[in-house]
């Protein structure tokens, strides 16, 4: 018969990875702006947990640290930050249409049968129980630039980059508990320099082409025709 | 023998048990809406009524139409037969496994389709397009749904699904939080529950398994309506018993029926109580968005799959 026969914290998490994917499946799918930067957040939220988990299970309370950068970026500060600027910029109530809904949300189920292949060979390395969970994280990563690839505004293609941030943090996680803690400070800077430089880059992004609809970039026309 | 006659008890008391379901949730719908709901007995008086009426038949109504009442109610009752609701291990889940209870469904559909459509009524048209547009779209997310669980117990048999999670030591399985997800969307999709159908009105855009069943009268009528109770109660008994089946029998002696007895109604209960306050607190949904809500649902089921083989291989 079937069956993992795991103890229950590991369960959890094997739990808790499944919930981060259809978090990002959510974002494929999610089209009011808002709704978007709370999902994120949500992501965000069972990502913390899912460390909190493996650090008490390793008893590597280094973990926890990232955990609480997690929480403090990822749940509210970037959250915080997108939602003050789209409230700036007035779009609150903007509701993007996704071309063909079905056949994206069918891509990204495809994409997470890939990168299970694609792990196979990588999974016999790992020793821990939550190395099935690796290619859940590399399929939260393609599914993110598969948002950032179907999307058109410019929020929400910051938070499919957004989101691919959390499947690779995901990945270092449960693949080896973690990053050398010099790396985490680092990628958790850098994610909080880009979500200040992507709400510059908004403001200019409007000013510029008045709009954030990135498809406005594809023409390098002097003047509209 | 003894199974046998428990089997054919348990299908006698999910028919008697369904409308009284049907006023439980009504009378709790009404409380929370602050009306003075109806008596819970209510939806037995209005089927009694109804069988004592004349049944008044349109001239261009074809055998079809009236058979159709006959066939729905009788298929409805045929899949109550190959659920466990009681017990675990009785003769008749041997008849049907969950791809079946899928095809009885689908055939009682059908018939409820082609009445619609037989007199020629513009609403019968309309309900019936709508209908089977929606089971289109359920049917492979309550399928898909079905496997996920049917791959981790490896039977798509009911009655051996519910025993071998009765068995096994508690786990948490990532594709079962899914799979439940998706056939509780499922689930109000195909009994015509807010948000996709409303039940309580007669409401000529929205209406969808009422405009079905606009032209029948009398004990037709009855059957109609029984059915569609049946139809909720056995989901629901699916859904609880699938997802959380503690409690259930797992022998045919009395302590243990009468054990599963007091489980199976505490849930039903419960998830009544669940059902209704949904119902309160959202709205239906237009009709062009249902395809959405049952894409989720699909894509739910889809998860669950894909968790189950990426994350519960070992």
């Amino acid at each position: 018969m079937a069956g993992l026969h795991l103890p229950l914290i590991e369960q959890l998490v094997l739990c808790l990875a499944a919930l981060v994917l259809f978090t990002s499946f959510l974002l494929l799918a999610q089209g009011r702006i808002v709704s978007l930067i709370h999902t994120f957040a949500w992501q965000g939220g069972l990502l913390c947990a899912a460390t909190c988990l493996m650090a008490i299970n390793s008893g590597r309370y280094h973990l926890l640290i990232s955990a609480l950068l997690t929480l403090a970026l990822k749940v509210f500060f970037i959250p915080w930050q997108l939602r003050r600027l789209v409230l700036r910029l007035d779009i609150r109530r903007e509701v993007e249409t996704i071309g063909n809904p079905s056949l994206i949300m069918l891509a990204g189920g495809a994409l997470v049968l890939f990168s299970y292949y694609v792990v196979l060979p990588i999974r016999e390395l790992s020793l821990l129980a939550a190395r099935n969970t690796i290619a859940v994280s590399l399929a939260v990563i393609l599914i993110g630039m598969l948002m950032i690839i179907s999307r058109r505004k410019a929020v929400a293609q910051v938070i499919g980059f957004m989101s691919m941030e959390n499947g690779l943090f995901f990945a270092a996680v449960v693949a080896t508990y973690g990053m050398p803690m010099v790396v985490e400070l680092g990628v958790a800077f850098d994610v909080l320099v880009a979500a200040i430089l992507f709400g510059i880059f908004f403001f200019q992004l409007r000013a510029g082409i008045g709009s954030l609809d990135v498809d406005h970039l594809n023409r390098l026309h002097e003047k509209d025709q | 023998m003894n199974g046998w006659l428990l089997a054919i008890a348990q299908t006698l008391f999910m028919a008697a048990l369904a409308p009284l379901l049907a006023g439980w949730i009504k009378w709790l719908k009404c409380r929370l809406q602050s009306r003075s709901g109806p008596p819970l007995w209510q939806p037995y008086r209005d089927l009694m009524r109804l069988f004592g009426k004349q049944v008044l038949l349109a001239e261009s109504a074809s055998p079809i139409f009236r058979l159709a009442p006959y066939v729905v109610f009788s298929v409805t009752a045929l899949a109550g037969s190959v659920i466990p609701m009681l017990a675990v291990g009785l003769p008749t889940s041997a008849l049907a496994d969950a791809i079946v209870l899928v095809g009885f469904f689908a055939l009682g559909r059908f018939f409820l389709a082609l009445a619609g459509m037989d007199v020629g009524t513009a609403f019968g048209g309309m309900g019936s397009s709508r209908e089977m547009t929606i089971a289109s779209l359920a049917e492979p997310a309550m399928l898909l749904g079905v496997f996920t669980l049917a791959m981790t117990v490896r039977s798509t048999n009911l009655s051996t699904m519910v025993s071998f999670l009765l068995v096994s030591e508690f786990q948490i399985y990532p594709s079962f939080v899914f799979a439940a997800m998706g056939l509780v969307l499922v689930a109000v999709a195909e009994t015509g529950r807010i948000p996709v159908d409303n039940p309580a009105t007669h409401l000529e855009l929205t209406m969808i398994h009422e405009a079905m069943i606009l032209e029948y009268t009398g004990r037709h009528l009855a059957l109609m309506e029984w059915a569609a109770m049946l139809k909720l109660l056995i989901y629901m008994v699916l859904l609880t018993n699938l997802f959380c089946p503690w409690g259930l029998a797992q022998d045919l002696r009395l302590a243990p029926l009468a054990l599963g007895l007091v489980s199976v109604m505490a849930k039903l209960l419960v998830l009544g109580i669940a059902l209704a306050l949904a119902e309160t607190g959202l709205a239906k949904m237009r009709l062009f968005r249902v395809p959405q809500y049952l894409g989720l649902a699909f894509i739910l089921c889809l998860l669950g799959m894909l968790s189950h083989v990426v994350l519960e291989m070992n």
